[in-house]
């Protein structure tokens, strides 16, 4: 099973690297994000009560959080394309591991996910912002965004799987991206936020990344907001997965 | 345990799709080691759903099947290591080389190294393949991707391979090498060779045996000079220039049997249809259904078809005329 896991993920990530023009594409929306945002809202860190020095600092979460579930809503495709190609019958009518075939999807949603982080955090360091926690900060904010991504990931490969359909895929990335992010403390600081939307946020699995990574990100480590939210997070990433693996179940049933 | 007179089996499989299609209804067949066996039908007639069946992908409601002895529902790894398949949709991955997929899909078998090396190089070559080796897939003709998908399927030396329409969408060059290939295998390889098509000619060349597949049945199997054999005399085709208003007159006393008609053709056999064609137009004459054309000919498999299933088969479409 593991030498098939290799493989699997090895030929998707060789597709990746073939398209090197799509992998710098992804990276340019979170860099107008980061540029369109931090000029537009530079100034609502004087807003009495926001809480931050620099609109930089806050925003590189957000763009990150942002980016790991605006990027993984789209692996329903793959999954659609792979079984209108014929390609996922290909693969089980050999004796490949039906097991690396799902942990293939997760580690590469992981992996591009961790790599695309990680660069808009050097990149928003470049650009001025800072962090103050130590390495710490970046380390965890990059963890949480891939725990965020598979749970995305996982989500919209259920969907692709089971409904087949790439306009759900696309439906559901245009009607969640955007109340997710803004219901959340991506832009702006939960203090500011109408009271209903500070409700809505604490169930909002976006805002527990953030609230967790901004939590490491502080000079003063909040130990408990990273632990318990990061916790969250890590078993809504399981459960999706879960429900992601079952829907394999389902088709391979459904034949 | 290991059979030695089939090498492929199966009994009596049923498999239904939600909410009430009925895609295999008791189908059996049993092919013997290194013989090229060919399901026939049309479109909807089952013969995918066999294959499903027969590969591991699908699950029947009843019925067995065995591969190599092998049974396909207790034991699908043996079964998968010892087929090779080559589906409808093979879904090479476009974007990769033919070189990248030939690879991966050994790997999956457990080969490597360099006798995977040479393995895929060999199939290349076998399939006039090496010099778009290091291509994209998604550059490759029609002909290259089929053959692409054969050497898929070939790639850790199965005894069995499945073939499902292997020539659909192709032109007609490419579909003529691409049957001198799989001669090849059986011939030369001693694969044991399933495939499905909606050709009659590609079943009629093709295969040693063959069964005819309707609504989820064999309705017969045997090879295909023997099922035309079994039509005694010649087909008799005549094209009225009207649909007849009346009757047709007594055909049956200038030597036709079996006569039917659909619209405007009249089908029919003749122990010499070239004797009894004058006195058959005379006849239509004075029933008042004149004949526009007529032909006759040694008996085919449409005709071991039409026999059969009771309708002739369309086979430009593959569906029910």
């Amino acid at each position: 099973m593991i030498a098939h896991t290799w493989w699997m993920t090895h030929r998707q990530l060789k597709a990746l690297l073939r398209q090197p023009g799509v992998l710098v594409i992804t990276l340019i929306q979170p860099m107008v994000w980061l540029f369109l945002f931090g000029n537009l809202f530079q100034r609502v860190v004087e807003l009495p009560g926001f809480g931050a020095g620099s609109y930089l600092d806050y925003l590189v979460p957000g763009v990150v959080v942002m980016n790991a579930v605006s990027s993984n809503m789209w692996s329903g495709m793959s999954a659609i394309d792979e079984i209108e190609r014929g390609t996922l019958n290909r693969f089980l009518t050999t004796p490949v591991s039906r097991a690396a075939l799902m942990n293939a999807n997760v580690i590469v949603a992981a992996l591009t996910t961790a790599l695309q982080s990680a660069v808009i955090v050097l990149l928003g360091w470049a650009a001025g912002a800072r962090y103050p926690g130590g390495v710490l900060g970046p380390v965890a904010l990059v963890v949480l965004s891939v725990l965020l991504g598979t749970t995305f990931s996982a989500l919209s490969h259920a969907l692709g799987m089971t409904l087949r359909q790439r306009e759900s895929v696309i439906g559901l990335s245009v009607f969640l991206l955007l109340p997710l992010t803004f219901l959340s403390t991506a832009f702006m600081a939960k203090s500011l936020m109408p009271g209903w939307m500070q409700g809505i946020a604490a169930g909002n699995p976006v805002d527990w990344a953030l609230v967790a990574a901004r939590g490491t990100l502080a000079a003063d480590v909040d130990w408990g907001a990273a632990l318990g939210r990061g916790g969250l997070l890590l078993g809504l990433a399981a459960v999706l997965v879960l429900l992601s693996t079952g829907t394999f179940r389902g088709y391979q049933k459904k034949v | 345990m290991s059979s030695t007179t089939t090498h492929i089996e199966a009994h009596g499989l049923v498999k239904t799709y939600p909410p009430d299609t009925r895609a295999l209804d008791g189908l059996s067949i049993a092919i013997a080691p290194g013989e090229v066996f060919g399901l026939l039908g049309p479109n909807g007639a089952g013969k995918s759903t066999a294959i499903n069946i027969l590969t591991t992908l699908a699950r029947p409601d009843s019925g067995t099947a065995t591969i190599a002895g092998h049974d396909v529902l207790r034991r699908p790894q043996r079964v998968r290591r010892a087929i090779g398949v080559v589906a409808q949709n093979s879904g090479a991955d476009p974007l990769a080389t033919g070189r990248d997929n030939l690879m991966l899909q050994g790997r999956l078998y457990g080969l490597g190294g360099t006798p995977l090396k040479q393995r895929v190089a060999e199939l290349f070559e076998r399939f006039g393949l090496t010099g778009a080796a290091d291509r994209a897939v998604r550059t490759y003709s029609g002909g290259m991707r089929r053959r692409l998908d054969v050497a898929l399927g070939l790639v850790h030396r199965p005894s069995a391979l499945f073939l499902d329409e292997p020539t659909t969408g192709l032109d007609p060059e490419a579909r003529a090498a691409l049957w001198a290939e799989i001669a090849r295998l059986s011939a030369e390889d001693g694969l044991t060779i399933l495939l499905t098509t909606h050709y009659l000619e590609e079943a009629d060349r093709l295969t040693d045996r063959l069964a005819i597949v309707d609504k989820g049945r064999v309705v017969v199997t045997g090879t295909a000079d023997a099922l035309k054999g079994e039509l005694k005399g010649d087909a008799v085709r005549i094209e009225l220039r009207d649909e007849p208003a009346a009757g047709l007159g007594d055909l049956a006393a200038e030597g036709l049997r079996e006569v039917s008609l659909a619209g405007r053709l009249l089908s029919a056999r003749a122990d010499d249809g070239a004797a009894a064609v004058p006195g058959v137009l005379a006849a239509l004459d004075r029933a008042g259904a004149p004949a526009a054309s007529v032909t006759v000919a040694r008996p085919s498999l449409d005709d071991v078809y039409l026999r059969h299933v009771g309708h002739r088969f369309d086979e430009t479409n593959g569906s029910l005329s």
